[in-house]
């Protein structure tokens, strides 16, 4: 119940005409980003940014996470009406949805994407209301080996669970922690890895680099291929909004299950796109008729949407009550956070209460509006895929340079850019994922800083790490993780050698 | 059913040919990285060992932390050269053809000559030409609407950042010509 009254406050904060104007401009900049080609939701609030920097902290991350939601509400547009899939976690939409607007159902299939996707917000918002203060008060009680070994869970759990080959991801997550430790340590205040560079002093911005690693590399990926756009237009109409409501219930098991999914995958790093493609496998296996999927039917809309989406949402559990982004959107947010002093993790909840239930307050009533702007303006939205690329493309450059300055006033921040997009890229096409390296340039300092506050406390015993039951069960489960795979295929080896054989015959 | 519906089609004249040579194959390609990225460990690593990888009075010296790290990308890096090499699947994938690249030049020469632009014009003169040279160039977009919408742009740009967020900009001899 204290959630609850903690949430009312939050909706009072919330409700002014300022708050709620940005809310609207930052959902309609959302579904802008979403439905051109080669933005998305991390870049778009990568770029978006610099916009907020004056405001203060509670307008800022209101508009930034309206960006986050009309992001994810525009990507099933161009999903659906064009089989482009803005994002990957969007590709299981196209399966069915583009299919139904094949058959003339485009406005049902948009209406049955943007209601779930709406569903899956919710149940994770609802996770976070009443989760996060009982996980944020939990961690109060952490010290630093506790941090540490969070941290290595985070990390150990990408390289293990990530779908990528594991060396791939181990390069790019130690890049990014090194990189992170570029310019004045911390601790001792020596100068690390400057190389005499007075531009290096500052070290590598994390903002400046995942602009010029999703932004940029972006707009160079997009450029490569072929852009004829052939799709469809769709109006969405109120009597067809009313009947796929009323179909909803039909669908619960399905909503309930990817929400579930949803969710699961979002607090730990599983991320949205291994929830929406587990979401419609599911969907599709306990179908009684699972021929007709990928012809056009509204279940494989809603499995995969209301997956993503609350695995998306579900990513800023773990950013908020522990300090620790679980995508790289929530990562980039959590930047944010900290460029305007915030310090994420259990001590917001205490010292900024106003701040974070008004955020949690914004993911209700960021929804709710959202939902209402896309199934009034799918039309509108949809025929900015008339713009040429060529129009578009050089403005999304300028809006990078002119986020990546914004940051620290310095022109080799604009260079720093260019080459974080050349390196992005080429780390895309050969299979390197950004996510692990966003992760690990946000948390690189933290982390360091719990490791050697740890080691130090221990007088250099590495022991620390198994001290008490807390800190040995996450470090544990670390190197589990971390080794997950091997572990699965030896399970797997000794459950087929105990399987009894066939008889012949 | 939406009564709505017509279909959007918006062709690319500019769109690479199919049939286009490779430039490169992705095992080439990973085997560049990988080399670079062990060049760059061993550079991180030299010179966090020479900040310092000991224990001291406060415990771990600045260089510890990260020294380990550039050993522990060195020896993926190591990895990946190794499995690049062994890769029959890499060797046969392209990573990029002869189109591609011209078209991936094609925004990204602009993007260099507009950053550079930006040192010694501003940012707001040389994003009025990015937009303007790259929508008639590169798109053949009629040369009154590139120069409209790349001066609407751009003014829409200043006055957000400079005016309105009070975001100060690069500025350069024009700016300094109106007064800015």
């Amino acid at each position: 119940m204290e959630a609850f009254g903690l949430l009312m406050h939050g909706f009072a904060v919330l409700l002014t005409w300022k708050t709620l104007a940005l809310m609207m401009v930052g959902l309609v900049l959302g579904i802008f980003v979403g439905v051109l080609p080669g933005l998305g939701g991390p870049n778009g609030v990568a770029i978006l940014l610099p916009l907020t920097f004056t405001m203060d902290p509670t307008s800022a991350i209101v508009m930034l996470s309206c960006i986050y939601w009309g992001a994810l509400f525009g990507g099933a547009i161009t999903s659906i009406l064009f089989n482009i899939p803005g994002e990957a976690w969007s590709v299981a939409t196209t399966f069915d949805g583009y299919p139904m607007a094949q058959q003339g159902r485009a406005a049902e299939a948009l209406t049955a994407a943007f209601t779930s996707s709406f569903i899956g917000s919710l149940v994770a918002v609802l996770l976070i209301t009443f989760l996060a203060p009982m996980i944020s008060s939990f961690a109060l009680k952490f010290g630093p080996p506790e941090f540490f070994s969070v941290y290595l869970l985070t990390f150990c759990s990408f390289v293990g669970l990530g779908r990528e080959a594991k060396h791939k991801t181990v390069i790019s997550m130690s890049l990014g922690l090194l990189l992170a430790g570029i310019g004045m340590d911390t601790v001792s205040g020596q100068l690390r890895m400057t190389f005499g560079t007075s531009e290096l002093l500052r070290g590598v911005n994390f903002l400046v680099a995942v602009i010029g690693l999703f932004g940029i590399s972006e707009i160079l990926l997009t450029m490569e291929e072929r852009l004829a756009l052939r799709g469809h237009a769709a109006g969405i109409s109120l009597r067809v909004v009313l009947r796929v409501w009323m179909d909803l219930p039909k669908y619960w098991v399905t909503l309930l299950r990817s929400s579930f999914i949803g969710c699961w995958l979002g607090i730990t790093p599983g991320g949205a796109i291994a929830a929406s493609f587990m979401g419609y496998n599911l969907a599709k296996r306990f179908s009684r008729d699972p021929e007709s999927f990928g012809k056009g039917r509204i279940e494989g809309v809603f499995a995969p949407e209301t997956a993503a989406h609350a695995s998306g949402t579900a990513a800023l559990l773990p950013m908020l009550a522990l300090g620790i982004p679980g995508s790289g959107t929530a990562a980039i947010l959590l930047g944010g956070l900290m460029v305007w002093g915030l310090n994420p993790g259990p001590l917001l909840f205490v010292e900024h209460k106003d701040f974070v239930w008004g955020l949690i307050a914004s993911m209700y009533l960021g929804n709710v509006v959202g939902l209402v702007l896309v199934l009034t303006t799918v039309p509108v939205f949809a025929s900015i895929l008339r713009v040429p690329f060529a129009a578009v493309a050089p403005m999304i450059v300028v809006s990078c340079a002119i986020g990546a300055y914004a940051i620290q006033n310095a022109m080799f921040d604009i260079w720093m850019m260019l080459g974080f997009g050349v390196v992005g890229y080429v780390f895309k096409k050969i299979g390197i994922s950004l996510a692990p390296f966003t992760l690990a340039l946000v948390l690189g300092n933290r982390a360091e800083d719990a490791f050697r506050l740890s080691m130090i406390g221990a007088g250099g015993d590495l022991k620390v790490f198994w001290s008490n039951g807390l800190v040995g069960s996450i470090t544990t489960l670390a190197i589990v993780l971390l080794f997950w795979p091997v572990i699965d295929k030896a399970f797997g080896s000794v459950g087929r050698l105990m399987r009894p054989a066939k008889a012949p015959g | 059913m939406s009564n709505t519906e017509i279909e959007i089609v918006v062709d690319d004249p500019t769109a690479p040919e199919a049939d286009s040579p490779d430039v490169a194959s992705i095992r080439v390609v990973d085997v560049a990285v990988s080399l670079l990225l062990l060049a760059l460990a061993a550079t991180l690593g030299f010179d966090n060992w020479r900040t310092g990888i000991a224990w001291d009075s406060t415990g771990p010296q600045a260089g510890y932390f990260p020294f380990y790290l550039s050993v522990i990308l060195a020896g993926a890096s190591l990895y990946g050269l190794v499995a690049a090499f062994l890769s029959r699947k890499e060797a046969a994938e392209s990573f990029v053809t002869r189109a591609q690249l011209r078209r991936v030049l094609l925004v990204f020469v602009p993007t260099l000559l507009f950053c550079l632009a930006t040192q010694f014009l501003g940012l707001y003169v040389a994003s009025f030409c990015l937009i303007a040279g790259f929508m008639r160039l590169v798109g053949r977009i009629a040369l009154w609407k590139s120069l409209l919408t790349a001066f609407v742009f751009t003014a829409i740009m200043f006055v957000t950042f400079d005016i309105a967020f009070d975001v100060i900009m690069p500025k350069g001899p024009l700016e300094a010509a109106l007064g800015r």
